[in-house]
């Protein structure tokens, strides 16, 4: 195991500066972390990984682990294991030599295969399989094959998995992912998992790292990305449906958009003032708007109900601007064209250039 | 599938091929059969004579001889095209500029017609005057003849097969590598394979069907090879180089006698037809759960 | 048109993939199919197009015998879960490939592609090939295609599953709009209820090739005629757990007893199997009286926006869903909570007696009895 220490790490494919796929950036991968990188396809996040298993050199900056660099260093030499998104086997081995191979390929001795094969299959519930050939199994044992062997070697740096995911039944995919964490509990390995898909992401990482277009938008436990988005891709990305988000200017302690005042805490307001905010948008999350009584609060104009079983999905608009709410259903039918709504000053966010405005008081909490 | 069709007119379309079929490889086919149970003179003066000539073939030395040449010259050939084959194609390259050129170049050989690969081998190889022939003989100072000498003429015959061929087994064993994922790769190197170990585990096995496929074809062309080794050696010095397809050509066309002929070639096409499907079978079946593991 | 299938069925080798089963679709009516992978949604898809031949019964279109018609004569259009589009022809030629098969005339063909495109919003799109379109626009340009010609029977299986989730998102949000107000009738495959509950069609449920109940979407949540139905109706499934009432107690599985809320009055004392919706068990509140749960945490998935937690209740697998994104331990010991008026009671066979959010009608004019598990 080991810290992983990005300096500076930036690649571009053309070797063009303005062409970046991965914006140079510091980064600090804590020892036996469980990390997650998350952004949608053509985000960086794969180059990321492969710099970080050592496939690809950086075209910037240096790698390092325990203080070591490891930039020029191949795979095999800095100790990484990778599981990819199919399932990769040797097809002619049993699975015993399949979890075996690469603890004989460094020269193990029997006795020390036996008894880490041993673990690996009892904890990945594959004691069953050993004596089988790899190539006849289902997509779900060959991709825990593919994992075993990784956990394989008790000296690895970190593991990588590489949308490992994908090629399991979705009523499978949840018990793969408690098995993961329950590796990671047991063996406290550094763990780095990079999807496309927010549950995936956000069930297995303690700290997520969201990407978008070659940059890290933002790092964070599951919690903060869903409560305080550090960025509107983030509110965006994470969240069925997405964050709302409205164009606004601020007046005094309130938010104006289309006319309409939003009352917001005092410390928001002023450091939105203070921050020469442009293009200022205020986001709140479809299930922290409440229902208001009437007359009260924001009057909106409901364009559409879709029936979700325990709540309504209603959307709204707020003057020009569409709004999504969850509404539970112990509400009671909603009556009229209009609905009164109450957005929660705690859970408003405001945005300055898509970047959230950190209040006095989140700022020191920050990171 | 069960599904039955309302119309089933379209049956009429397949009418057109299977009558083809029946004209072009059914008829001469039946022919053959007949022929093969007659000792022919002549168009007109053929008789019964039942089992003898499959009796004759398989007891006289002309027939056992020739398929005893034929099976050696079919396995050497084999031994040496399938791995010089895969050896080739694991040092073409994959990606980048050269891939086009370095196709071409490989599949030329494939290129020449039969008997223009013969003429170009039996000018080439000539002890006097060719390039090849004059240098074993005038420089390595081995004596190489290969209208005289057996050895000689077999070299020839095999090396001329392997120059032919082996561009063909490399190219069916190119697809196959082009076609392994990277992933494979990049996880044979973090755990650590060797080459050898990433040829012998994921390479060889993941070119199995193509490997199937290029045994196959290889065992089935030099079954029948006919035009090459004729037109540098004649099948000489003596019988030494006459393999299935010349000797059939002297029984029906030197010796007129149609229905030996006729016997000897149903016996070697049941031959390949036997060979083809023990390969097929023995090759579907290593490497896979029921091959027995 | 009317698409009536009559006793119709299915078998391939010996195996049954479409039991026996009757459907009516009505004119220009929005049908979903519900059920999970392999349950015989495309079986049935392809049996209603004609790309197959039942093994026994009728399809009738307009009370008409279509049975054996060639697909190519009935009118039928038909999107995929793989984004299918002639690769050569710009999204333009694409969309207006049927209508040119058709021979409509070319003012027509470019009224219709414009019109088309613009409810599917690719209009900006047009002169591209569909190699240069993202996922989400090539499958809504493959929808354009198949919907603007307006077949008689447009079907669509599954066509938001190779998506990802931002763009399924929009899409099932954009989907009923485009599909609504059109003569063809349209029935859309899903495994996903809250596509089933957003497109607010009438929902067939499937199970194993049988046809489970055929209502609309928010009856069949509200009151799952079976066990199963309410498994597929709802993702999480929802909780079941046997039990008994007695008297004006109630027993739920091996460890908790309770009071019989006056829900569940018209219950005869007995056996029952009860069903609770995962997002119906909260983390205990300390001053409420609600029953209680100790729960002793498996995992938790965050889906984005909700926190599903699994554990066991008699070695059977539970879920709870929880608002907002929440963190637990593995193994992590939790108490939740639920209002036993909340519980859905089934007969032992799985047939529903009693829903807390609809009224049940009796069993006579409900799926006959094969359908439960």
């Amino acid at each position: 195991m080991a810290l992983i220490n990005f300096e500076n790490v930036g690649h571009s494919y053309s070797g063009k500066q303005d062409d970046y796929a991965l914006q140079p950036m510091n980064f600090r991968w804590k020892d036996g972390g469980a990390y997650a990188l998350l952004g949608p396809s053509g985000c960086g996040k794969s180059t990321l990984l492969n710099i970080c298993s050592g496939l690809l050199k950086p075209s910037e900056g240096s790698v390092s682990f325990d203080g070591k660099d490891v930039t020029d260093m191949s795979p095999e030499k800095r100790n990484i294991a990778q599981v990819f998104q199919f399932p990769v086997l040797y097809d002619s081995m049993t699975v015993f030599d399949n979890l075996a191979f690469p603890l004989r390929n460094r020269g193990a001795s029997k006795s020390h295969i036996a008894q880490r094969v041993a673990e690996v299959a009892h904890m990945l519930e594959l004691e069953d399989v050993l004596k089988r050939r790899a190539s006849g199994l289902g997509a779900e044992l060959k991709q825990k094959i593919s994992m075993g062997r990784g956990l394989v070697r008790d000296d690895v740096s970190a593991i990588l998995f590489d949308e490992p995911l994908t090629v399991i039944d979705p009523q499978l995919k949840w018990k793969l992912r408690r098995q993961l964490k329950e590796i990671h509990k047991e063996f406290g390995h550094t763990l780095i998992y990079v999807t496309h898909d927010q549950v995936e992401a956000l069930t297995f990482a303690e700290q997520v790292v969201v990407m978008s277009e070659g940059e890290i938008v933002q790092v964070g436990t599951p919690q903060a990305l869903f409560e305080r988005p550090e960025h509107t891709f983030v509110g965006y990305f994470i969240g069925s449906p997405g964050m709302n988000f409205l164009p606004c200017e601020i007046d005094g302690q309130d938010a104006v958009v289309d006319g309409q005042r939003i009352p917001l805490r005092a410390e928001q307001a002023s450091a939105a003032r203070d921050c020469n905010a442009n293009s200022l948008k205020l986001g709140i999350r479809p299930e922290f708007v409440e229902l208001a009584g009437n007359q009260q609060g924001l009057d909106l104009q409901v364009s559409r109900i879709s029936e979700m079983g325990q709540f309504r999905l209603v959307t709204a608009l707020l003057g020009q601007h569409e709004v999504k709410v969850k509404i539970d259903n112990d509400h009671g039918p909603l009556e009229g064209p209009n609905i009164n709504l109450h957005f929660p000053p705690e859970w408003i966010c405001l945005y300055s250039n898509e970047r959230l405005i950190q209040t006095p008081n989140e700022a020191t909490h920050g990171h | 599938m069960d599904t039955k069709f309302a119309d089933n007119r379209a049956w009429l379309l397949v009418l057109p091929a299977t009558l083809l079929v029946f004209f072009t490889a059914m008829i001469p086919f039946m022919a053959v059969v007949n022929y093969s149970f007659q000792i022919v003179f002549s168009m007109q003066n053929h008789a019964l004579i039942g089992w003898e000539t499959f009796h004759e073939a398989l007891t006289n030395e002309e027939f056992s001889g020739a398929l005893g040449r034929q099976v050696l010259f079919t396995g050497i050939v084999l031994l040496i095209e399938i791995p010089l084959g895969i050896a080739v194609a694991l040092t073409m390259p994959r990606t980048g500029k050269m891939v086009g050129p370095v196709l071409v170049v490989i599949a030329l050989p494939l290129l020449v017609p039969w008997n223009v690969v013969g003429l170009i081998w039996q000018i080439f190889a000539r002890g006097d005057i060719g390039l090849f022939g004059a240098f074993v003989n005038n420089v390595l100072h081995i004596n190489y003849n290969y209208a005289v000498g057996e050895y000689s003429a077999w070299f020839t015959v095999v090396l001329m097969s392997v120059w032919h061929w082996t561009s063909l087994v490399a190219l069916l064993a190119y697809a196959g590598l082009c076609s392994i994922p990277g992933a494979f790769y990049q996880a044979a190197r973090i755990d650590g394979a060797s080459r050898w170990a990433t040829f012998r585990f994921i390479e060889l096995p993941k070119l199995r069907g193509v490997l199937t496929i290029a045994i196959l074809l290889r065992f089935v062309y030099s079954f029948k090879t006919y035009a090459e080794s004729l037109t540098v050696t004649g099948g000489g010095p003596g019988t030494s180089t006459t393999f299935m397809t010349q000797m059939l050509t002297n029984t029906a066309i030197g010796q007129f006698a149609y229905g030996k002929a006729a016997a000897y070639g149903l016996l070697y096409f049941l031959i390949i037809l036997l060979i083809s499907y023990i390969f097929y079978i023995v090759l579907t079946r290593v490497g896979t759960n029921e091959g027995g593991a | 048109m009317a698409l009536a299938l009559k006793n119709i069925s299915k078998e391939v080798g010996g195996e049954t993939h479409i039991a026996p089963l009757d459907l009516e679709l009505e004119d220009g009516s929005l049908n979903l199919l519900l059920g999970l992978t392999l349950s015989g949604k495309t079986s049935l898809m392809r049996l209603m197009a004609g790309l197959d031949q039942p093994t026994t019964g009728r399809v009738l279109v307009d009370g008409k015998d279509v049975t054996g018609m060639a697909v190519r004569k009935r009118d039928v259009a038909m999107v995929y879960q793989q984004f299918i589009n002639y690769p050569s022809m710009t999204v333009y030629e694409n969309i207006a490939s049927p209508l040119r098969i058709a021979k409509a005339d070319s003012k027509e063909i470019d009224r219709r592609v414009r019109t088309e495109a613009e409810r599917l919003k690719i209009d900006g799109f047009l002169d591209r090939l569909p190699a240069e379109l993202s996922g989400g626009q090539q499958q809504r340009c493959a929808m354009a295609r198949a919907l603007v010609r307006d077949a008689e029977l447009v079907l669509l299986d599954e066509p938001l599953v190779n998506l990802d989730y931002k763009l399924r998102e929009t899409l099932r949000e954009e989907l009923p709009k485009a599909l609504e107000g059109r003569r063809s009738i349209v029935v859309y495959a899903t495994t996903d209820p809250w596509e089933a509950l957003s497109f607010g069609g009438k929902t067939a449920v499937l199970e194993e090739g049988r046809l489970l109940q055929f209502e609309s979407a928010a009856s069949g949540y509200a009151a799952p005629a079976t066990v199963h139905v309410s498994s597929v109706f709802s993702d999480p499934p929802m909780n079941i757990i046997a039990g008994n009432v007695s008297g004006s107690r109630m027993q739920l599985g091996e460890h908790l007893t309770a009071k019989r809320p006056d829900t569940l009055s018209r219950l005869s004392d007995g056996d029952y199997l009860f069903g609770l919706r995962p997002e119906h068990l909260a983390p205990a509140s300390p001053d409420s009286d609600r029953n209680r749960i100790a729960a002793k945490v498996d995992v938790t998935e965050i889906s984005g926006s909700d926190t599903y937690v699994h554990f066991e209740i008699d070695g059977k697998p539970w879920v709870a869903v929880e608002n907002g994104v929440h963190h637990y331990d593995l193994g992590e010991e939790i108490e939740l909570d639920f209002d036993t008026r909340r519980l859905f009671a089934f007969d032992t066979q799985g047939l529903l007696l009693h829903s807390p959010e609809r009224d049940v009608p009796s069993h006579d004019n409900q799926v006959e009895r094969n359908g439960a598990n």
